[in-house]
Formats: structure tokens, sequence, C-alpha cells
């Protein structure tokens, strides 16, 4: 028979796998779960609550979580094969549906790692496009995020249209640029595949101008909500140790106090040409989370303003990038940016062919869920549900 | 949290300055390898640590360790006091077939060399990259290479997950796809492929099965498939 995982799968025990057929099991064999008062659960994957196809196993004794492990894959399609067996450009409409929410910057953060490995240079016109499109994504995500999470605490439906709505208006903008709302394909090697069509930058002031009185009135109405801050504070607390060694990104790392944004770190495209401030928590919870969010959303939109301000004239596409037979020269390169779920970055290893030999994506989704179960020990099974929206994943970065 | 909704001017924040981070707005370069072997070889006696060098413009070279100290070298970057690497940003496998290069060879007599092209095979192996940074001093990134002594089903190398807890589900992931197996990994199993699955899929010359149901499907073109992979397989062997 062919060694596959074909007939011969119904006995899943591996060959130097630590733990046999049970290993997705947590109660069965240990010793310390026996007595029989600790229930199993398996929340996941058509939970409405996982955002997607997600699953955590998780002990409970009574209503508190003892034990939890998240459990992966069920969306995995090995998009690095894929982006292996096809050329550089190939690979760029598969990066929007990594993390499907922000196609944009998983454009950029593509787009920035070839760059480096090619030694092109962006026009400033589609740096500034780049910067643009990267905060307007950043607004989407962080709006539905909160919308998301407070869905999760059971106030259904309206928060979220609320947030949804204000992501329309957003995705219209990229419609208008980019053809499609949400799998834009967008931006290219050494710059942008199309320039503004006419009007655009001007309905962009628009849609920035407006945000602010929602954003006001979302907090009046959100940020001092009794249920609110009682379901947050204090629950799934986060320390500035951890957060640093399991390699936490983004708004979470952030808010547990730790001053670490890419966007200041490496000052990538021409992020240190604008005024903004990086917003920091004090405690880690679940409502430092959320703050995080709704602060990086007025920074976001500081930046926003600026650029829309100072946006130049120019062509879009550095002369010397090619769209067909693009062959770097052997080398490899790691890019990374500030998306925002945290630090997504591409290496990309090139021998020189026009695939590139070794194309790996680090998901900020995935990494992130390594504290899921520190999170979550000892607080309610409900809690998990929220601590988990507050993490912010997206299972087609997750599972890749 | 002292955040508080602003009213008209929604971008001007009245929020305490303290709250917010005052990061430079670039890295600070990492010592060379040069500045750090000295230090190394005292605090690990035995070390080797070499560069392998990279071709790309504006990318950085990576550092090569040996598997036996591999572990101690990691405890050595993030705890030494000017490096202080505290954040492991990326893991990855990388598959290193066996292959045959070209090297150009000055051979002759004294005085007569000619350069004489000759092939030569480089044994096949993987390789795990690190890439880490600093959030402490804000600078990286230093790219740590190890390799497996060759690539057959059980080559394993030290776990760096003691070190970096980002490593966690990453080494799962590199053990899932390459292969890769990681001595003193607290939860060593596949990641996002099936318990059970046998290959490693990111390998170069992994074969994709025929079919992937568990059971096979008695389909005459299915069997067909796999018949003729069969011997294909048969013929080479």
């Amino acid at each position: 028979m062919p060694s596959h995982g074909g007939a011969t799968a119904k006995v899943p025990t591996e060959a130097g796998a630590p733990r046999g057929p049970d290993a997705y099991r947590l109660t069965a064999g240990d010793n310390e779960y026996d007595d029989g008062s600790l229930l199993e659960i398996s929340m996941g994957p058509q939970h409405p609550s996982t955002h997607g196809v997600f699953r955590m196993d998780v002990v409970l004794d009574g209503e508190t979580v003892v034990k939890l492990k998240p459990v992966f894959g069920y969306l995995h399609r090995n998009h690095e094969k894929i982006a292996e067996s096809a050329s550089y450009l190939a690979a760029m409409p598969y990066t929007d549906r990594l993390d499907y929410f922000c196609s944009l910057t998983n454009n950029w953060a593509y787009a920035l790692a070839v760059e480096k490995l090619a030694g092109l240079q962006v026009p400033e016109r589609a740096e500034f496009l780049r910067v643009i499109t990267a905060e307007l994504t950043r607004l989407q995500n962080h709006v539905c995020l909160a919308g998301f999470l407070m869905q999760d605490m059971g106030a259904s439906g309206t928060p979220l249209m609320y947030g949804f709505r204000e992501r329309e208006k957003i995705l219209d903008l990229f419609e208008a640029l980019t053809g499609a709302r949400m799998m834009c394909n967008y931006m290219r090697f050494g710059g942008c595949r199309c320039d503004t069509p006419p009007g655009w930058l001007e309905e962009v002031r628009k849609v920035v101008d407006r945000f602010p009185r929602f954003l006001d009135e979302f907090e009046n109405l959100l940020s001092s909500n009794e249920i609110l801050m009682a379901r947050t504070q204090g629950i799934g607390v986060l320390t500035r140790d951890l957060a640093i060694n399991a390699g936490i990104t983004g708004p979470v790392l952030r808010s547990c106090g730790v001053d670490y944004d890419l966007r200041k770190v490496d000052g990538y495209g021409l992020y240190p040409k604008f005024q903004f401030r990086v917003p920091l928590g004090d405690h880690g919870d679940t409502y430092d989370r959320y703050m995080m969010r709704i602060l990086e959303m007025r920074e976001s939109l500081g930046i926003l303003r600026q650029a829309l301000d100072a946006i130049p004239e120019g062509p879009i596409l550095d002369p010397k990038s090619k769209l067909r037979g693009f062959r770097p020269k052997p080398g490899e390169a790691y890019g990374r940016i500030e998306a925002p779920k945290g630090e997504l970055g591409f290496y990309l290893i090139s021998d020189g062919s026009p695939n590139p030999y070794r194309y790996r994506i680090r998901p900020p989704s995935l990494i992130n869920l390594t504290v899921l179960e520190d999170l979550c020990l000892g607080h309610n099974v409900a809690d998990t549900v929220t601590i988990l929206g507050s993490i912010d994943i997206v299972l087609g970065e997750v599972d890749r | 949290m002292a955040a508080t909704g602003d009213s008209a001017a929604g971008h001007r924040l009245n929020l305490d300055p303290n709250e917010f981070g005052t990061t430079s707005e670039s890295s600070a370069s990492v010592e060379t390898l040069e500045q750090i072997l000295p230090r190394m070889k005292v605090a690990i006696p035995g070390v080797t640590f070499e560069v392998v060098p990279n071709s790309a413009p504006g990318a950085e070279p990576s550092w090569l360790v040996d598997r036996e100290h591999a572990l101690s070298a990691a405890f050595f970057l993030r705890d030494d006091s000017t490096l202080r690497l505290d954040y492991c940003s990326n893991v990855t496998g990388v598959d290193w077939p066996e292959r045959t290069i070209k090297v150009k060879v000055r051979k002759g007599e004294p005085g007569a060399e000619k350069e004489v092209e000759e092939t030569r095979v480089v044994p096949g192996y993987l390789e795990v990259v690190y890439h880490l940074y600093s959030m402490a001093a804000k600078h990286g990134p230093v790219v740590l290479r190890v390799r497996t002594p060759g690539r057959g089903n059980d080559v394993s190398l030290p776990s760096l997950t003691p070190v970096w807890r980002s490593c966690e589900l990453q080494e799962r992931e590199v053990y899932d796809l390459f292969g890769v197996h990681f001595e003193n990994h607290p939860d060593l199993r596949r990641l996002l492929m099936w318990e059970g699955f046998k290959d490693h899929p990111m390998r170069k010359d992994y074969v994709p099965p025929d079919d992937y149901e568990y059971e096979p499907t008695p389909h005459d073109e299915i069997l067909e498939k796999a018949q003729a992979r069969l011997a294909r397989r048969e013929a080479s062997s």
C-alpha cells in the first residue's frame, strides 16, 4: 500500500509520537482527573463563538476551566506548499485568503518580503496608498472585533451590526479601488496594482471624517457599560513576561504594557514620517485588550488624515519590477509588518528559479493562541469565549 | 486604563502621555558574530558557530550552531546582557535534499594551475530556522539555524521551547510538516494534519496520496492511479 494516511490510518498510533490515539482526550488515563467529578467537553469546531472552525478541548470542574487544549487544522490546505509550486506573483491572491478580514495587510507583508529579497524600491505614491489601505484595514478589523466581542458576551447582534455598518463603508472603498471587497489582491512587488479612481481620496476623507462620531457613540454606549466591565475586567490577565516569552504580538502584547509596535520599531513603509502614538495597557486583561483596539482606531484615523493631506502624484510601480519572468537572485529574506492582529511575517528563500524555494508565513493568530490555556485557567467556561474573542483570531490564518 | 471617549476631535486624545509608547524610530543594529563569539566560547565551551552568508540585498546573514550546543547557545542569546534576544518571532523548517553542486577548483602543477569544474555531492539535511529579536533592546533580527545530520524519518533536534515558549506551536508545526523530532518538547503532536497521518507534506520529495479518503474508494480511476504509482515506485526501487 502507498504510505499515506489511507487504509492504515484507522490505528492512529505513530512511531515517534509521544502520545497515542488518546492524545486529544484530556481526562483519559490522567489519574488526577479520575474521580469522575470532571467533565470534558469539546467546544467547536461548529461552535458559533469560535470564529470559524476552531476547537477547544476543555476540562471543567463545575463551571471552572481546569485544562484547555486548542485543536487546529480544520481549515488546513498547506498554503505554503501551494505557494512553493507556483511563481512568486501567483501566491499574492492566496495571501488574501490567510486573514480574510485583512487582505490588504497580508498583501503588504508578502510584497515587503519579496521587495527585501529582490531589492526593489517602492515609489512614494504607492507607499502612501499602502499606508492608507492598511490603516483602513486596521479600522475595519478592530471595529468588527469590538462587535464580535460584544456578541460573545451576549449583546446579540446590535453592536456587531453597528461595527459591520462602518466596515461596509470601508469595504465599498476597497471595492472602488481594487475591484473586490475582501479578496483585494492589490499590491505588487515594488508598488500597487492600480491607481485610485477619480474622487476616491475624497471619499476616503468623508469616511475618515465621519468615523470619530461613530467611535464616540460606540464608546459612550459600551466602554463604560456595566456588563462589559463586569465580564472583562480582571478576566484573562496576561503578564508581561509571559507575553514576551510566548511571542505574543499586536494589541494583545501592548495591552500588558510592552511598548513594541513594528510601525515604530521597524519603521517600514512611510511610518516614520507619520505622527502617531502607541497605546499601552496596564493590566493585560480582556478589557485592556478591547480598549487597545478602540485607542488604535483613533490613532489610525490620525495617520489617515496625515496621509490624505500629503499623498503626492506620481508612479505607483517600480519600473524595475517585472510581473512576468520574475526571478530573484538566490538568497533569503524575512519581511514583517504590524498587521491588525500582530506581527505578520513572510520568510522566503530563493534559489534563483521562478518559484520560491521556501515560503513561510509567520501567522500572528496562531502564535497568539499559545497562551490561550494560561489565560483561561480558573475562569468560567463562558469567559473562555470572551478571552478567545479578545485575542482576535481568523482561522484562515491559523490553519493556513 | 484612563481611556475615555473623546468628543468632536476624535483623533486628539486627552490622555496621560505616560500611557503611550515612546518607541524609537528604527531598530538598532545587533552585534556582529566576531564581537559575540569570544564571550560565547567562554560561556559554552566547544560550541561551533559560523556565519551562513545571504546574498539577498538588504537581508541579514544567519548563524549556524551545532545541534549539541543549540539549547545552551539559545539560553546564552536570550540571557546575555547586551544581546537580550527575549523574543523568538518565527520558527520554520527548510528541507534540503541531497544535491550536486559544481565547484571551481584550481588544479595542476604549481605555476601551471588550471581552473577545473568538479561536481560534489552535498548530503541532504533538514534545517530549522529561528528568527530572534529583542523587545527590551529593540534590535534584531538574529537568524539562528540548526541542522539535522540527515533527512531520515527519525531525525531529531533539541527543542528550544524551554527558552522561548513561542516555539511551542511552531515546533509542533515543523514536526508535523517536516518530520523533525524535537527532544524535550512538552507536547509534540501533529498540529495541522490529523493524528495518524503518515508522511510529512512539506518535504520536497513528498508525493501526495491518490485519495485522501480513509477507505480507498473502489473506483476504477483511483485504483488505476494507485496501481500505476505502485508500479512506478517498484520500478524505481
